[in-house]
C-alpha cells in the first residue's frame, strides 16, 4: 500500500505529489495543494460542492481517487477567475444574488462553466436540468438560474461583438 | 470518509486486466466510473486489496452500429450514450433512460458496463437491456462467453458473471417499434420507486410485438414476458393494458423500504407501466 507518484495539471500548472491510492482527489486538492475552492459538503456524491472540471467533464472530486485522476487536467474555481478578474459567471452570481452563504458557489460555478461550454445558449429548463447535481440550501435556486442565464447572454454578446 | 488501503492498477488491455484479476484473486475488483463502488469503499463495506481501473482500455469504449446490431463498450459513459446521435436514432430508449440516471456529474463517469454488471436492482440499464433482449459479453481466463440480459440477474448484487470475468460489452439488435423508459423517483438523482421499459411494435393498428421490463420492484430487474404477451395481437385498448398491468403485478415482488410500502410501489408500478405503454404506443 505504498504511496503513488501522481502527476496532475491543476489550473494550468503541472504538479507532482506522492499520495496513497485511497486518497480522494478532494483531499489531495485541499490538503496537499492548498486549493480550497472546491468544498467538502456531503462527501457522499450528492451535493456537488466539491465539483471540479477534469478532462472536460464536471466531476465530484469526493468520488474520485487521486490514483484515478493521475495524468488528468483539473480546473477548479481558482482557475476560472481571480479577485481582480472575475469570470463572467462569478460577476453574474454577484449581480443576481446567486449566492447567500457561498458554500455551494465554487461547485455551482465550476459546473455552470462546463454546462455553458457544452450548451452556450441554454433554456431555463436546460440550466435547471444541467445544474441538478449541485445542491444549494440558501437561495432556492431562482437566482442561481438567473445568474447562469445572464452569464450565457453576456458570453454570447461578447462572442457576437468579436465576430 | 477514507476507504481502507488498497493497491491501484491501471492495465491498458482487457487481457492484462483479466490476468490481473486472475492473479490477484478474490481481493481484486475492477472499477469503471466508481460511483457505486467508491461510496461503498468509503463506508468500508467492501474488502478490496487491489483496485483494477479499466479507464485506459480503449477497446472497452465506444458505440458501434453494424448492420442491425448495436454494440456498446462497457466503459462507454452515460454522458456518451446521451450524446450519440446514432444511438439516439437506433435505440432512443437508452438515451431516455440515461437522462434519468443520477445527475450530470455522475453521468460523466457512470458507465453502461458498471450499471449493468453491478447487479443493483435500482440501476436503470438492466431493465432496459432486458427489454431490448440484449446480450452481455464477458471475458475471463478461458476466453469470451455471452449471457442474455434476461438470464444474467440472480439476486441483488448476484449475477451470472464469475468473479474472474469482466463484462466487456453489451449488444442487441436494433429494435423495431416505439420505445419508452418511464421512471418515478422521489427526487433528482434518486433510484426508481418504479420504472418501466417498454417497446411496442404495431401492424395494421394492432400490437404485433411487445417487450416489458420493470426496474427496482424486485431484487432483480423483471422482464415481464406475460405482460408483453397480453398486448400482442390486441388493439392496445384499456382492457388490454389492464391485462398487461395485471400480468406485471404477478411477477414483481416489491418490498417495504424508505421509498414506501410495497402496496404503494405496486400502485406506482401500475401507473408507470400504463404511461410507458401509452408513450411507446404513441411512438410506434
Amino acid at each position: 500500500m505504498s504511496k503513488m507518484h501522481i502527476k496532475l495539471t491543476v489550473n494550468g500548472k503541472p504538479v507532482e505529489l506522492l499520495a496513497e491510492p485511497r486518497e480522494l482527489l478532494i483531499h489531495v486538492l485541499r490538503e496537499e495543494l492548498s486549493i480550497t475552492g472546491p468544498h467538502i459538503g456531503c462527501e457522499t456524491t450528492h451535493c456537488g460542492a466539491c465539483t471540479i472540471d477534469m478532462d472536460g467533464r464536471s466531476i465530484k472530486s469526493c468520488t474520485v481517487f487521486a490514483a484515478q485522476a493521475n495524468g488528468a487536467n483539473v480546473t477548479t474555481i481558482e482557475g476560472l477567475g481571480t479577485p481582480d478578474g472575475l469570470h463572467v459567471l462569478q460577476t453574474m452570481f454577484k449581480e443576481h444574488h446567486g449566492l447567500q452563504c457561498g458554500f455551494c458557489t465554487p461547485g455551482m460555478i465550476t459546473r455552470a462553466y462546463r454546462l455553458l461550454q457544452e450548451n452556450p445558449d441554454p433554456t431555463e429548463e436546460e440550466v435547471r436540468f444541467g445544474m441538478s447535481g449541485n445542491l444549494c440550501r440558501c437561495t432556492g435556486y431562482q437566482n442561481i438560474v438567473k445568474a447562469i442565464l445572464a452569464a450565457a447572454a453576456e458570453l454570447n454578446a461578447v462572442k457576437e461583438a468579436a465576430q | 470518509m477514507i476507504p481502507a488501503p488498497f493497491d491501484y492498477h491501471r492495465p491498458d488491455t482487457v487481457e492484462a486486466a483479466v490476468k490481473l484479476i486472475a492473479d490477484l484473486g478474490d481481493s481484486a475488483r475492477v472499477i469503471a466510473g466508481g460511483h457505486s463502488l467508491i461510496p461503498l469503499m468509503k463506508m468500508r463495506m467492501t474488502d478490496i486489496a487491489h483496485l483494477v481501473d479499466l479507464q485506459k482500455i480503449g477497446a472497452l469504449k465506444g458505440i458501434a452500429i453494424d448492420g442491425g446490431t448495436v454494440t456498446i463498450g462497457a466503459m462507454t459513459t452515460q454522458h456518451e450514450l446521451i450524446g450519440s446521435a446514432a444511438l439516439g436514432s437506433a435505440a432512443p430508449i437508452i438515451r431516455e433512460a440515461a437522462l434519468q440516471i443520477a445527475d450530470p456529474q455522475v453521468r460523466y463517469v457512470g458507465t453502461i458496463g458498471g450499471n449493468v454488471a453491478n447487479g443493483d436492482p435500482g440501476n436503470d440499464m438492466p431493465g432496459v437491456m432486458q427489454c431490448l433482449d440484449a446480450t452481455y459479453h464477458l471475458r475471463g481466463p478461458d476466453g469470451e462467453r455471452t449471457v442474455k440480459a434476461r438470464d444474467f440477474y440472480e439476486a441483488a448484487y448476484f449475477t451470472a458473471r464469475a468473479d474472474d470475468e469482466i463484462l466487456t460489452a453489451v449488444s442487441f439488435e436494433v429494435p423495431v417499434g416505439g420505445q419508452a423508459y418511464v421512471k418515478q423517483k422521489r427526487k433528482t438523482g434518486d433510484y426508481a420507486t418504479a420504472a418501466a421499459a417498454v417497446i411496442i411494435a404495431k401492424s395494421g393498428g394492432n400490437c404485433s410485438a411487445a417487450s416489458i421490463a420493470m426496474t427496482n420492484l424486485s431484487d432483480t430487474p423483471v422482464w415481464c414476458e406475460a405482460a408483453g404477451d397480453a398486448l400482442v395481437g390486441s388493439s392496445l385498448g384499456a382492457a388490454d393494458i389492464d391485462n398487461a398491468v395485471d400480468a406485471m403485478q404477478a411477477v414483481i415482488n416489491p418490498q417495504d423500504d424508505n421509498k414506501g410500502p410495497a402496496a404503494f410501489k405496486r400502485h406506482a408500478a401500475a401507473v408507470i407501466l400504463r404511461r410507458a405503454i401509452e408513450r411507446a404506443t404513441s411512438r410506434a
